[in-house]
């Protein structure tokens, strides 16, 4: 099973993802689970990677586990948004089963799982190398997820806009709002390069951000345990009243 | 799925954080600053092309509480219209669900950066001028709350403004709850927003009748080193217009201290510190009654008339008298002077 790159195949709903992985329809169950693997399995291979010191393949080896056992074994039927956030749930069961296999010695069979899910830890691996760790693999994994909620809404952005021919929009967001700081051009600079005017840059650059806003919230959403967990990450993250 | 690098994922989240301004006619152009309950934005009014300031509300204190109290803080402003409290423009919810009003930008420097090299008698000068706008609110049934030399601004051509009016607190005053009706229903007409303008309504007609509900008996509002002892113990239901004069009393105190390498001077004379030691007073019936006249006993300081709050002996009574006629005292000493001489010469 291979998670949806885009991460825009779960529907938009108001129902949490986390109670359509715990629901009986098994084909809505499946792309639940399919969201919450695409969210997060770059902070959990990353997590365990610094938390534990685990070796490139064994890290991989625990993830590809941890998400089986997610998608066999119904952990998340022990969830209670009430207690607390998803994310954090999610962080307890990776510590558990490490500790688990640790102590049954079964780590030996970690890669066995029935499913294969595939996931590219080539470019985790990367990514590992490029970012700061500065702080506890708590804060790291807390990060992480930020990190991977951005990503995954500027892919949503990216496939929205050019299902809708706003691809030059896209582009403008792309160069000004993801380019590095020291390359970050100019208004003037995108109007010549895009042959747009600069009041379109402004524009496109106005559009864009909105769109963006709206794709971090509908990911937000299928990132996060509750209703609750949504408004609250919603309003202390990124700023915004979320309906 | 393309990887984000540091500054990036913070650019995006500081990004997230402007306030969505679509669908309004100002443009967010920077953060000003963070108050208590939300951050203060410099945008551009697009139709009437004049920077204006925007107060939102911070996403973390998002509740419908907060929310209705920064619309409260609105209302507040648009009731006092007088040249010592910042106008307020419009207000509503932007479309990202926060709560904002817009005001004009007040330029100019926070009352304890900019009295630092001031005499101390242009210093009491200022300070009666707090006082105008503040018992112009007092008279409308207004306590401040949260007076203190950073809620005070200073123009470029010394024009004294009170801001942050987000703690205020209204007093049940004759003709109140029909003036938050007729603030409420244009709120409702000009924005659309029933249910906040209801939320005021609702506050606001509690607190008429119940002296103060939304801020609950117990709850400790204002800024420790300005506070009354009531504000710090909670009471709330006590709280008046003598609340703000300990905070009168606080910023007077504050005034008095002299930058450190200056001589000793009239700051430390007693009648001064007689006057704080009056408007902050444990006791509320101890302190001056009202602004109006704390104000009358620095303008008395000033014209070097006995102040009500403290008795001169004769030698202070001497000394002060001197000081205020020091021109005639000169000319009456030169007189004697010279007629003592004319005495001496005389008899010779």
């Amino acid at each position: 099973m291979a998670p949806n790159p885009q991460g825009d195949a779960f529907p938009l709903t108001r129902h949490s993802v986390v109670a359509a992985a715990q629901g009986r329809d098994p084909e809505e169950r499946s792309r639940a689970m399919d969201a919450i693997t695409n969210s997060y399995w770059r902070p959990v291979y990353k997590y365990v990677r610094l938390r534990w010191h685990l070796e490139r393949e064994d890290a991989e080896d625990f993830t590809q586990d941890f998400f089986s056992r997610l998608l066999e074994k119904d952990f998340l039927a022990s969830y209670d948004p009430a207690k607390g956030k998803l994310r954090t749930f999610l962080r307890t069961c990776i510590d558990r089963l490490f500790m688990n296999q640790l102590r049954d010695a079964h780590r030996q069979k970690r890669g066995e799982a029935a499913v294969h899910i595939s996931l590219d830890f080539e470019e985790a691996e990367h990514e590992l190398a490029a970012s700061t760790q500065n702080g506890s693999a708590e804060d790291y994994f807390e990060k992480e997820w930020v990190r991977t909620l951005f990503a995954l809404a500027v892919e949503r952005l990216r496939v929205q806009c050019h299902a809708a021919g706003k691809t030059t929009q896209f582009a403008v967001f792309e160069r000004y709002d993801l380019g590095d700081e020291d390359s970050r051009p100019s208004y003037a600079a995108l109007a010549e390069q895009f042959h747009i005017a600069i009041t379109d840059v402004t524009n496109y650059l106005a559009f864009t951000r909105r769109e963006f806003r709206r794709c971090v919230l509908a990911q937000l959403r299928d990132m996060t345990g509750s209703d609750e967990e949504y408004q609250r990450e919603a309003r202390s993250l990124l700023g915004v009243e979320a309906k | 799925m393309k990887f984000l690098p540091d500054q990036v994922v913070v650019r995006l989240q500081t990004e997230m954080q402007t306030p969505d301004l679509s669908g309004t006619r100002y443009r967010a152009l920077e953060l000003l600053g963070h108050g208590g309950m939300g951050t203060v934005w410099l945008a551009q009014d697009s139709i009437l092309q004049r920077p204006v300031a925007l107060k939102v509300l911070a996403a973390e204190n998002s509740s419908v509480d907060l929310a209705a109290r920064l619309m409260q803080e609105a209302v507040v402003l648009a009731r006092l219209e007088h040249p010592g409290i910042v106008p307020v423009h419009d207000a509503g919810t932007l479309a990202d669900g926060r709560t904002f009003y817009c005001m004009k930008l007040v330029e100019g420097q926070t009352l304890d950066h900019y009295v630092r090299k001031l005499p101390l008698r242009e210093r009491l000068r200022l300070f009666q001028r707090i006082a105008e706008p503040l018992a112009f609110a007092h008279s409308r049934g207004i306590i401040h709350r949260d007076l203190k030399p950073a809620n005070v601004m200073v123009g470029p051509f010394g024009e004294v403004l009170i801001m942050d009016w987000g703690l205020a607190k209204i007093m049940a005053v004759a003709g109140a709850s029909s003036a938050t009706d007729q603030v409420s229903q244009h709120v409702t007409d000009a924005t659309g927003l029933s249910s906040i303008a209801s939320q005021v309504s609702e506050h606001e007609s509690t607190r008429t009748d119940q002296a103060e509900h939304a801020t609950a008996h117990g709850t400790i509002l204002g800024t420790p080193g300005y506070m009354s002892p009531e504000q710090e113990r909670g009471e709330v239901n006590l709280i008046d217009q003598r609340t703000d004069i300990f905070a009168m009393g606080s910023i007077l105190q504050s005034l008095l201290q002299e930058p450190p390498g200056s001589p000793e001077s009239e700051a430390y004379s007693r009648p001064l510190r007689a006057i704080c030691a009056k408007a902050m007073s444990a006791e509320m019936s101890a302190r001056y009654p009202s602004v109006q006249e704390l104000a009358a006993d620095v303008r008395r300081y000033l014209d070097g008339l006995p102040v009500s709050a403290y008795r001169e002996n004769i030698f202070e009574r001497t000394a002060r008298l001197v000081s205020r006629n020091r021109v005639a005292v000169v000319l009456v000493l030169a007189y004697l002077f010279m007629r003592l001489l004319f005495i001496l010469f005389s008899r010779r």
